[in-house]
């Protein structure tokens, strides 16, 4: 059974005069353990695609199933809760939260559920694992961006979420650093999470398994990559 | 949910710290506020027990007899202004004599008014004082040099006056007083005694008074017949009550009053003890008035506490927008910004109950320096008045900007700029 399962999606903002269809049927399924990168240029939808396969928008038409459940009808306060609990987000951005240490910053998903367990060792075992343990009470202010990207992957990750969405994560930052969070994410999926990739750059689509290409609301390819990009050390390599 | 709020706790008190000026000038309305409450309350409280307690110095066991109709518990008609004319001289007379009230051991009439007091070039405004030759057993004093006058000299118009301190002061001088003529209103007096030093009591400035005998006062400086008040002193506490019934008697007998029940009384007798009530229940009233008007500045403050966090929610989009994506929902959202206002105006109102007992101690050291016998009090009751109330402004201002966080689109939220 796949983790996600999209049939004919269609995503309709109703204006006050006009209607903006965005997402025009789009049917494919996603397993767990996969990583897919959603491609395309601006305005094609793929943000809008993110945002409703990651709960925070709602579909006008068609079905989508996580995890064998019908989430259409699931109320805002469900949403939220399958958010924190199921779903890891990385932005662009960043979105670390100012005057705040990376410890507390990654502390703040566990505040919205219930986990067992020591929150601390979590916090701290999730910043180790992206190489930031070294900084746990440094403020946000005070560490390079590279870095802040990797304090929001950890705080994606401390939830130990099913999926994790990361849109343009390198967008901020220089090659190397970019290198290092995909290098990241590389690695959390060989250790089983599902990642989905969304970017408009062709190199960085390539560091993923499997690329859905969308245009103007519609898939146009979906197909395995072919001579993938590994992040190691700072560096991206073409694999044979 | 008592844990997010703890914790939305601790991150408002981060977030007043890391922008110290902007939060100290957010909480300042609130924190003046709160110590008006205080200082005003701590105040009145801090006058009432001195007023209370100097006329408790007076003696408990002082009865008086006002002109003019009032009601049991309200201030007596004559301190309107208004001129009433029933009591007089006679009446005096009659109530200190023992075989119509047993229990007082002395009556004073007495005759107040102000006016000009001349000794050769010198002249000073003060005030006058008609009384009875019995003043000083009823209502204390002494006579730093010569003497006071007799109930003869009272009985006879005697031109006889003691002066106040203050009042041999501004006239004479380092001079001798004692012996001297001095002009009341025109009218030649000879000076036989000066007061000791008093000071002010009960509101009253002992020192700054001129003392005659009463119906001299009446007849030859006033002219006129009534007095304003019969001051009288009962043997014992115990017995006001009894004297009380006396003296309405003797009145309504003098003044042909058939009405026993004493609605028809065209005078009021009050005891000390009642006019302590009195006083109390009069500036308990105006404390608590005051301390509600400064409370509502509490209001005032509020606005300003809604304002700012209107401003940080907008500052904030992008947090919110993060939050409900990693798993907030509404809920979670408007507790966290509900939790920050009562935050602010908790702790002003913690700094304000602080600011305002110091200020308090401060008024009641100075106060005390000056030489009045005033007792630095603090009531519970104001504190808690004013920390629900800046409790219930947090609330209340805190719940418009709260919802209006809590209701933001994530999606709009996180791309917000």
């Amino acid at each position: 059974m796949a983790l996600i399962e999209v049939n004919d999606l269609e995503k309709t903002y109703f204006g006050e005069e006009v209607e903006t269809r965005v997402l025009h049927g789009l049917t494919f399924d996603i397993k767990e353990g996969e990583f897919v990168t959603i491609m395309g240029p601006s305005g094609s939808g793929k943000s809008t695609l993110m945002h409703i396969l990651g709960f925070l928008d709602r579909l006008t038409g068609g079905r989508y199933i996580f995890d064998g459940k019908n989430v259409d009808t699931f109320s805002d306060k469900e949403l939220a809760l399958l958010r924190g609990e199921q779903i890891g987000f990385v932005f662009q951005a960043f979105n670390l939260l100012p005057r705040t240490t990376l410890f507390e910053n990654v502390k703040l998903p566990l505040t919205y559920i219930k986990r067992r367990g020591s929150m601390k060792d979590r916090v701290e075992s999730v910043l180790e694992s992206v190489g930031l343990s070294h900084r746990l009470h440094y403020y946000t202010n005070q560490i390079s961006g590279g870095e802040q990207q990797r304090a929001a992957i950890a705080r994606a990750l401390v939830n130990e979420p099913s999926v994790v969405f990361a849109d343009e994560p390198t967008g901020n930052l220089d090659s190397k650093s970019g290198a290092q969070v995909i290098e990241v994410l590389q690695k959390l999926n060989d250790a089983g999470t599902t990642i989905i990739l969304v970017t408009h750059d062709g190199n960085l689509a390539k560091s993923a398994k499997r690329i859905i290409h969308i245009k103007d609301g519609l898939i146009t390819t979906d197909s395995e990559v072919k001579h993938r990009r590994i992040a190691r050390d700072g560096e991206i390599h073409i694999s044979e | 949910m008592i844990q997010m709020f703890a914790q939305s706790v601790r991150m408002a008190i981060t977030a007043l710290l890391s922008n110290k000026g902007r939060s100290f000038l957010t909480m300042l309305g609130i924190i003046i506020g709160v110590s008006a409450v205080i200082i005003i309350v701590s105040i009145g409280a801090g006058a009432q027990s001195m007023i209370l307690s100097q006329i408790e110095d007076l003696g408990t066991n002082l009865v008086g007899v006002m002109p003019g109709y009032s009601e049991e518990g309200s201030p007596p008609t004559s301190v309107m202004g208004i001129v009433i004319t029933t009591l007089t001289y006679e009446d005096a007379m009659a109530l200190g004599e023992k075989r119509n009230v047993p229990n007082i051991v002395e009556a004073v009439a007495y005759y107040k008014s102000v006016g000009t007091v001349t000794w050769r070039s010198e002249s000073y405004d003060t005030n006058l004082n008609g009384v009875s030759a019995g003043y000083l057993d009823v209502e204390g004093g002494e006579i730093e040099k010569g003497r006071f006058f007799t109930e003869e000299e009272e009985r006879t118009l005697g031109r006889v006056a003691i002066l106040g301190s203050a009042v041999r002061d501004e006239l004479f001088g380092p001079s001798e007083a004692i012996g001297q003529k001095v002009k009341i209103e025109n009218q030649a007096f000879e000076v036989i005694g000066v007061m000791e030093e008093r000071g002010v009591v009960a509101m009253q400035d002992y020192d700054d008074q001129v003392f005659v005998p009463v119906r001299t006062m009446q007849k030859l400086v006033a002219g006129v017949n009534h007095l304003g008040l019969i001051r009288a002193k009962v043997d014992s506490e115990d017995n006001i009550n009894a004297a009380l019934e006396d003296i309405r008697a003797v009145l309504r007998e003098r003044h042909d009053i058939r009405d026993s029940s004493g609605a028809g009384d065209d005078f009021t007798v009050r005891s000390a003890t009642q006019a302590l009530e009195m006083i109390t229940s009069i500036t308990d009233g105006l404390r608590f008035f005051l301390a509600g008007m400064a409370a509502l500045s509490l209001i005032v403050g509020g606005v300003g506490i809604m304002n700012i966090m209107l401003i940080s929610v907008a500052e904030r989009t992008r947090e919110i927008g993060l939050r409900k994506a990693i798993g907030a929902d509404n809920l979670h959202v408007f507790i966290q910004f509900l939790a920050e206002a009562i935050t602010i105006t908790v702790l002003s109102g913690a700094l304000g109950v602080v600011g305002g007992i110091l200020i308090s101690y401060l008024i009641s050291l100075g106060v005390q320096f000056a030489g009045f016998d005033w007792e630095f009090i603090v009531s519970p009751f104001s504190v808690g008045l004013a920390l629900s109330v800046s409790l219930f402004v947090g609330l209340l201002f805190g719940m418009y900007p709260a919802s209006k966080a809590s209701r933001l689109d994530p999606i709009d939220a996180l791309r917000y700029e």
